[in-house]
């Protein structure tokens, strides 16, 4: 069974990447094209649309996540009250869906009904804050949201991550009179570097697919502003039918994955020879 | 990889899961209010406020009446409270031209996650029992590919299956969609059971062999009944997973067997005419109620499963 379960990966990465060299359109077919369809991807405006975007929304949100998730964690660190209380109020989000936290925030964002529609209302009606109607803006909404979905998760890899470091370092640095905030920046972090790797991992991986948030916030628009690679693959296939097409921008969504997964083993089996070394 | 190696990030996530980590701060809890401490307070709490806002307004505006929404106001309470579109959402909101509310959608998403998530489970405990003891030549490059296959997008092997399920018969059917889930919960479930097993002392599995216990026999008679902490990660991990998918349930389920985020996304997103934000933010709440009610209710056992599960989906 379980080979089954990886054969079918395996054969279907295979079969993808072999139906991206023809020219398939609904059905596929057999017919080897060579790299036309590469080409006509990278000559695709909504293909270099969804490129650009993937970019600025990955380093964005994993930035953003990663920055506001730490400091989420630091501060739920210092001995408070209600933690439990807290970790569920940050941590929510994280068990709903993306179709959820997408049409959530479209609400929220909207221009007649969301925050923009209740400053005016109370009088303030030069205000304008309504990104996803602009073309320039609308991706940082799905930043917005990606951060409300994501941080609480990447708040709790990090905090256990805070936790598992030794007591002793805390106090050898209280005794050095090395000020908290440095001990946290310049001690506990490069200390939790599996941690860090491991939310990070999580938090690129998760941006690379990133599909039901865009469906449901913008659909990939204003125009074609938020489309993105992920959606660019089943648009292909679904409405566009044109498989080949598909299969090659699946295949350069491959290479992104591949390359985050196979940094992240030999920074494992790089600092594991390291720590033998010693 | 060896079973010590248990580093990766599967193993980080599948440790979370399996192993109590310190829980408690450090040292007591501080009686007086410090200035730093207000501020540390101040932090937390205008957080909460960002997690907090957006259920809120979505909460309220569910209870209002359309008049009252196109108002603005959209942080007030309710002037006039009502249910109405509570039943709207659940029995009469449209997606084109059929106007059953989101009751089928439901309905569709139980009966896609629960044999989906027992047979994944199933299998899963089956396979990491087997990868964990028995080990055969492959085991390790089949380990590789697990993980691997954990990290791999959706997107890239949709249109293989799509054409592989049409040529058996299985698209758009709830047999296909069953199927799908079933097969990429394999390998996260795997890598959690495995871990978990492999986590377990080996003596223990040497006496049942010494006394006899043959594969099936020690599996179900000592592993079964020690799996259950990890068997609870699992089935929160599975039924929240398979219950918030979108693109697996509209592309191989089928118009009539399409899961309920697919139905809520149609409900709110293709509607002609004047939007009933009360009814849509009702609908979404509803979609939301399952895994939220999981999350309240298992706590702390949630993190483990999400934290083991992040890689999916």
């Amino acid at each position: 069974m379980i080979v089954v379960a990886v054969g079918v990966y395996v054969v279907g990465i295979a079969f993808t990447f072999y139906w991206s060299f023809t020219n398939s359109k609904i059905f596929p077919s057999f017919q080897l094209v060579g790299l036309a369809q590469y080409r006509r991807l990278w000559s695709s405006d909504r293909w270099l649309v969804a490129v650009n975007n993937i970019w600025f929304y990955g380093a964005m949100s994993i930035v953003s996540a990663l920055v506001f998730g730490y400091l989420l964690a630091v501060f739920m660190d210092q001995r408070i009250r209600q933690e439990d209380l807290l970790r569920s109020i940050f941590l929510y989000p994280f068990a709903m869906s993306l179709i959820v936290t997408g049409l959530v925030w479209q609400w929220i964002l909207d221009p007649n009904l969301g925050i923009n529609e209740t400053m005016h209302s109370l009088g303030w009606t030069s205000f304008h804050f309504s990104p996803l109607v602009d073309p320039d803006t609308a991706i940082y909404g799905l930043v917005v949201a990606a951060i409300w979905q994501g941080s609480g998760f990447t708040m709790a890899v990090l905090l256990s991550g805070l936790r598992g470091i030794d007591a002793e370092i805390w106090r050898a640095a209280k005794v050095d009179g090395i000020p908290t905030w440095r001990t946290y920046l310049f001690i506990a972090l490069p200390m939790m570097r599996g941690a860090v790797a491991t939310a990070f991992v999580f938090q690129a991986v998760g941006a690379v697919r990133v599909y039901d948030l865009i469906i449901a916030m913008t659909g990939g628009g204003p125009g074609i502003s938020t489309n993105m690679p992920a959606v660019y693959v089943i648009s292909m296939i679904t409405s566009s039918q044109n498989a080949g097409q598909g299969m090659a921008a699946a295949t350069m969504l491959l290479l992104p994955v591949i390359a985050i997964v196979g940094l992240f083993f030999f920074w494992q089996w790089w600092s594991e020879r390291r720590e033998t070394a010693r | 990889m060896t079973s010590g190696e248990t580093t990766t990030a599967a193993g980080v996530s599948a440790s979370m899961a399996t192993s109590e980590t310190r829980v408690e701060p450090r040292g007591a809890k501080p009686k007086s209010l410090s200035p730093a401490r207000i501020g540390i307070y101040a932090f937390l709490i205008v957080a909460a406020l960002f997690f907090l806002i957006p259920l809120y307004v979505m909460v309220v505006t569910s209870l209002k009446e359309m008049e009252e929404i196109r108002l603005g106001h959209l942080f007030n309470l309710p002037a006039t409270w009502t249910l109405q579109p509570w039943v709207d959402a659940w029995l009469h909101a449209c997606t084109g031209r059929d106007c059953f509310g989101l009751s089928p959608g439901f309905l569709n998403s139980v009966k896609i996650t629960v044999p989906s998530v027992l047979i994944s489970i199933g299998l899963a405990s089956i396979n990491g029992y087997a990868l964990s003891f028995w080990r055969y030549r492959g085991a390790n490059l089949l380990f590789g590919l697990l993980v691997f296959g954990a990290f791999v997008p959706y997107q890239v092997v949709v249109y293989p299956l799509i054409i592989a399920l049409r040529d058996i018969g299985l698209f758009s059917t709830l047999i296909g969609i069953i199927a799908i889930h079933t097969i990429f919960g394999m390998p996260i479930l795997t890598l959690l059971f495995r871990n978990f097993y492999a986590g377990l002392p080996i003596e223990l599995f040497k006496a049942a062999r010494v006394d006899g216990a043959g594969f099936w026999r020690v599996f179900f008679y000592i592993m079964v009944p020690m799996s259950v902490p990890i068997t609870i990660v699992a089935v929160i991990l599975q039924v929240t997973g398979i219950w918030n998918d979108f693109l697996f349930g509209i592309i191989f389920a089928g118009r009539p067997n399409w899961p309920m985020t697919v139905q809520l996304n149609n409900i709110v997103n293709t509607t002609q005419g004047t939007r009933l934000y009360n009814v849509n933010m009702a609908a979404t709440i509803l979609t939301a109620a399952v895994p939220l009610a999981i999350y309240f209710i298992s706590g702390r056992w949630f993190v483990r499963g999400i934290a083991a599960g992040a890689v999916k989906g």
